[in-house]
């Protein structure tokens, strides 16, 4: 067995909710800058000029890049011969947000309840988090600070088998025209299928931690995310939905088995200040 | 695509009368925030006829939560947030004398036709630039609302604030048109 302490876990959440805000990860930055050169719309160049701009100034200044700092969504991996001692799991990742958010200086955006009082709890608890537990004995937190803006845009839709490929598709694409300039982008689109009604959702929400540029390692998959990414870029949304050739950075779909009735779809969007990252211990 | 315009606020008819849609502009003088429970907040006082956090006339608000400031600086990042979710409180602000709106995304057909018929227009911050946009801000003070946290009214002194027109006040839209030349 491995023990590990309640309050190492909460250094770990404090720090990435801090860094995570700060700096914009490698794999946006690189593609971002080749959007740049992509780009033809002069409005849609500059748009991005000024993005990369924003990720320079919040790095050097430590000032989050987007004031929407996001309710943090946060995924565990136990493994199974690892014991936390002094604590327990979830009270050390909420206490970690709650000093990373006020030492960091990010925004506190989450209300107490969704439909009465909506009133703001001051230290950005509770984040959201799931927790798997795996063989080993390492410790594995990934954090993702998800802002409402591109949240909103998101969708779900119980397709029939009989949609098939097509039909997928034509809901992929219908959520990032809806979104339209909403969500910020160029966005990164990522997509759930099959499972059940949560478990796509969550499988969209896992898919936007890939890093960009990579595929799903399924060619069959991979073939359908390089599909859609031309497709979408063909909606001439553009950066910031001015009109332009930008709108995806990235198209990213997770897939799991399904029941023989379903045809589960979720398409969790994401803004370009795509924030997220990983710490093992 | 023309020059940048400079443009002072609070504006005048004759200011934002010549403005056209993917305008790029730059302001300067005061801005108010305010988002969703302040916009709940600001119509309730019209049809009470109470008085305002300040007067709306020629004056211009930009959508946005600021975070808190880091010490040493005027104010924490602050970029726009999602104007469609202030649609339904727009109307009483603009036919008050509020004159520029600065968010992001589109408005509802009913905004932008009253913006058309009061004179008003609606600018675009670029979303997420919000480290970039604080340096923009001079001076910052909150002057009302300040139990909202994040969404309390602030007023800002901004130099040289740069937005996009999306609508200017014929009733155009950006969103609408921008698109079309890119969509193949």
């Amino acid at each position: 067995m491995r023990k590990i302490k309640a309050d190492e876990i909460t250094k770990i959440v404090k720090n990435l909710c801090m860094e995570t805000n700060y700096y914009l990860p490698e794999d946006i930055l690189d593609h971002l800058k080749k959007g740049l050169k992509k780009e033809t719309s002069p409005l849609g160049k500059k748009t991005i000029e000024i993005m990369l701009k924003n990720a320079e100034i919040a790095a050097r200044e430590k000032i989050p890049l987007c004031q929407d700092t996001g309710i943090v969504v946060v995924f565990v991996e136990v493994g199974q011969e690892v014991v936390i001692v002094n604590g327990d799991l979830e009270k050390a990742i909420n206490e970690g947000v709650r000093q990373g958010y006020i030492e960091g200086y990010l925004r506190k955006s989450v209300v107490s309840d969704p439909l009465f009082e909506r009133k703001n709890t001051n230290n950005n608890t509770p984040p959201v988090i799931y927790t798997r537990i795996v063989s080993g004995n390492r410790l594995k937190i990934t954090l993702l600070p998800k802002g409402a803006g591109s949240e909103n845009m998101s969708k779900i839709a119980m397709l029939k088998p009989s949609d098939g490929i097509k039909g997928v598709k034509e809901f992929i694409i219908q959520t990032v025209k809806e979104a339209g300039p909403n969500p910020c982008p160029p966005v990164i689109v990522g997509v759930g299928i099959g499972g059940s009604f949560e478990k796509c959702a969550f499988l969209a929400k896992k898919a936007l931690l890939r890093k960009i540029g990579e595929h799903n390692t399924d060619g069959r998959y991979a073939r359908l995310e390089r599909e859609l990414i031309k497709e979408i870029n063909n909606l001439g949304i553009g950066p910031q939905g001015f009109g332009g050739k930008i709108t995806a950075l990235a198209v990213n779909i997770e897939y799991f088995p399904c029941h023989i009735a379903s045809l589960p779809v979720a398409v969790n969007l994401q803004c370009w200040v795509s924030r997220h990252k990983q710490i093992e211990i | 695509m023309r020059e940048k315009i400079r443009l002072n606020t609070p504006f005048s008819d004759r200011d934002i009368e010549k403005l056209k849609i993917g305008d790029e502009i730059l302001l300067t003088g005061i801005i108010y925030t305010a988002r969703d429970m302040a916009h709940k907040r600001i119509v309730e006082s019209i049809e009470k006829n109470e008085p305002l956090p300040f007067n709306l006339k020629g004056q211009v608000i930009y959508y946005t939560g600021p975070a808190p400031a880091r010490p040493g600086r005027i104010i924490g990042s602050a970029g726009p947030t999602t104007s469609y979710r202030m649609d339904p409180y727009t109307i009483p602000l603009i036919k008050a004398g509020l004159k520029g709106m600065i968010g992001k995304g589109p408005r509802s057909k009913c905004v932008i036709d009253v913006m058309a018929k009061y004179k008003a227009v609606y600018f675009a911050a670029i979303g997420g630039a919000a480290a970039f946009i604080s340096e923009k801000i001079k001076k910052a003070r909150i002057i009302a609302y300040e139990d909202l946290g994040p969404e309390a009214i602030w007023e800002l002194e901004v130099e040289d604030f740069p937005v996009i027109l999306i609508n200017d006040i014929r009733g155009n839209d950006l969103y609408r048109e921008g698109i079309k030349n890119y969509r193949r």
